[in-house]
């Protein structure tokens, strides 16, 4: 790093610390970001909970009751739905404001001006979307106990669950930093319709990936979905007594999803945020 | 580490940039410095290079060929190291929607890292410096336009820039709120932060500027402080008398004894239907206030009485259509 020429440092009434580096600077984005969304919290929670929580409870306590699906669905639904939390709470919560920031409101300039690499700025993005969407994912939960009376646990998967969970935020956020960089704003809302709903349908949470094997093309077409990784994933930590994806294949998959996603994303973010 | 304790604020060099696609260079090889402590205009008409120049110099945008620095930072090599030195303000507005005035103030100086005791000092200090300090708490979207300009440039200044990036900031704001922007500029000035301004308004450019860079199709035209500018635009200073004959037997007496005067080039007699009396336009060779007196005796000594004068002086904008051959407007 250069330092600036002794008659221009600037002003040494306003003194900065000596240390402070690129990831000070990255810190501090991110307070701003909890700051905001601790002030939201409410708000938060409503948009992120509402759509799993009526799929919980139509599909896994209506239908149930009604006799329309077989008494052991919930157990099945419910690690597919904490996967749909996660995915798509962090695929909103980077698609949506970096579409916002990057053409109406310009609100991301003053991060981008600000003392850290540009790539910084996206990948803070990924962290504070996947800390909402693992908080959307945790509050799952006690919503299922409340729901359901009780949920699929089993005390030695606690880690793994955890781990799956924080990956699938993460996977979701990224997938948001390529969906919101590399689609121009006057097409977001199509964009959306596009991706969403099959996202929220191929993604193996309301049904296991392996039980697809006499609709074979749905199968393909639901491999092709991250997401089925993060529910398998869940739901062979969760259920294990349920046919599904090894779960050492989830982990891969995913975090090699994610990886791809993010490399993705950078490049998308990078062409946006700089002429 | 480059630069030493004279070296410029701004050093520019042989800077190009060209953007993907684009047939010609936006900027096409522009040289300059802008001096420490100096208010720097960069004054072209919209699509001339001024705002890719800026871009390029606050980091923002990459540029294809030459060298830019900025308080001796090099703006490719390190825009981490040059971010921390300057400060922009924008045309647009991009205050943080989700925070108060306030805290848009210290969440800005965080990223900077200036510590917390030292921004709560400072933002209070900025928001009473810049009228602000009524309403500290409210969103900005419930603030007026020139509210949001103060706003903005509160917070470049947060981090106490070197360097501080004003990218038109006059536009749309009111008389008020432009003259308390020249103010805060004016002071900025005295304070001893480097200003580089961009602007069409040739009256901002001249009155806030210490020197000004004329640009044009991504080429510098002309640098120089704005009186310097206008001082070689030779033999546009006028002096419009109206005159009521009184006495005098005619036009052609006046006229005469006005010709005869030093420091007169010619004098034009101005047809002018919807007034009474005549009305002579004199060119003349420098100074025209002086002039006037003269002027006043010469029209008496031949019988007639000065009612009305206008001093023509050259402008910036003079200067500006001379070297592109069109108007800012």
């Amino acid at each position: 790093m250069t330092t600036p020429p002794d008659g221009l440092a600037p002003d040494p009434s306003v003194p900065r610390p000596r240390s402070w580096g690129p990831w000070q600077t990255g810190l501090a984005i991110l307070r701003r970001d909890l700051f905001v969304t601790g002030r939201e919290f409410p708000i938060f929670l409503a948009q992120v909970i509402l759509q799993p929580l009526f799929l919980l409870f139509v599909f896994g306590k209506v239908l149930t009751q009604l006799g329309y699906a077989r008494p052991g669905y919930a157990e099945v639904l419910f690690p597919g739905l904490v996967a749909l939390a996660a995915v798509l709470t962090g695929l909103q919560s980077t698609a949506l404001p970096l579409v916002i920031e990057f053409s109406y409101s310009n609100e991301i300039e003053d991060r981008l001006l600000a003392p850290l690499p540009i790539g910084g700025v996206a990948l803070e993005k990924v962290v504070i979307a996947a800390l909402r969407a693992a908080i959307a994912a945790a509050v799952m939960f006690p919503i299922g106990v409340w729901l359901l009376g009780s949920i699929p646990w089993t005390a030695g998967a606690a880690a793994g669950v955890v781990a799956m969970t924080l990956i699938g935020s993460l996977l979701g956020a990224s997938m948001g930093l390529v969906l919101g960089t590399f689609v121009s704003p006057n097409r977001i809302n199509v964009t959306f319709a596009l991706v969403l709903t099959p996202l929220l349908f191929t993604g193996s949470s309301q049904y296991p990936w392996p039980s697809l094997s006499h609709i074979r093309w749905f199968q393909v077409v639901s491999a092709c979905n991250p997401m089925t990784y993060v529910s398998e994933g869940l739901r062979g930590l969760m259920v294990p007594s349920v046919p599904h994806i090894q779960t050492w294949i989830c982990f891969v998959a995913a975090i090699g999803a994610w990886l791809v996603l993010t490399a993705i994303g950078m490049i998308g973010f990078l062409r946006r945020a700089q002429g | 580490m480059t630069g030493s304790e004279n070296g410029p604020a701004v050093e520019v060099t042989d800077l190009v940039k060209r953007y993907p696609k684009a047939p010609v260079d936006s900027v096409a090889g522009i040289t300059f410095g802008v001096r420490r402590g100096e208010v720097f205009g960069f004054l072209g008409p919209n699509g001339a290079g001024k705002t890719t120049t800026i871009g390029i110099l606050t980091t923002r945008i990459r540029l294809t060929g030459g060298q830019a620095r900025v308080a001796g930072v090099d703006v490719m090599s390190d825009p981490v190291g040059a971010r921390r030195v300057l400060g922009v303000v924008p045309q647009q507005n991009n205050l943080d929607r989700s925070l108060s005035v306030r805290q848009n103030l210290l969440f800005h100086a965080s990223y900077h890292g200036v510590p917390r005791a030292v921004r709560k000092a400072r933002a209070d200090e900025l928001l009473s410096q810049f009228g602000l300090d009524d309403r500290p708490d409210g969103r900005p979207d419930d603030f007026s336009g020139g509210q949001i300009q103060r706003m903005m440039i509160a917070r470049a200044l947060m981090h106490a820039p070197a360097v501080l990036f004003l990218d038109e900031p006059s536009t749309g704001l009111d008389p008020a709120a432009r003259l308390f922007m020249w103010e805060r500029v004016a002071q900025l000035k005295a304070e001893g932060t480097t200003v580089v301004i961009t602007t069409h308004d040739m009256e901002e450019a001249t009155v806030l500027s210490d020197r000004v860079a004329i640009i044009d199709h991504g080429k510098l035209l002309a640098l120089d402080a704005p009186a310097a500018l206008v001082r070689d635009m030779a033999g546009e200073r006028t002096l419009d008398c109206s005159v009521d004959p009184g006495r005098a037997v005619d036009a052609g007496a006046v006229h005469r004894e006005l010709v005869k005067l030093a420091a007169v080039d010619r004098v034009e007699d101005l047809d002018d239907p919807g007034v009474a009396g005549w009305r002579f336009r004199v060119y003349v060779q420098g100074e025209t206030a002086p002039l006037v007196a003269v002027a006043a005796q010469a029209i008496a000594d031949a019988g007639g009485r000065l009612t009305d004068v206008r001093l023509g002086e050259p402008t910036l904008e003079d200067v500006f259509i001379h070297l592109t051959g069109r108007s800012l407007r």
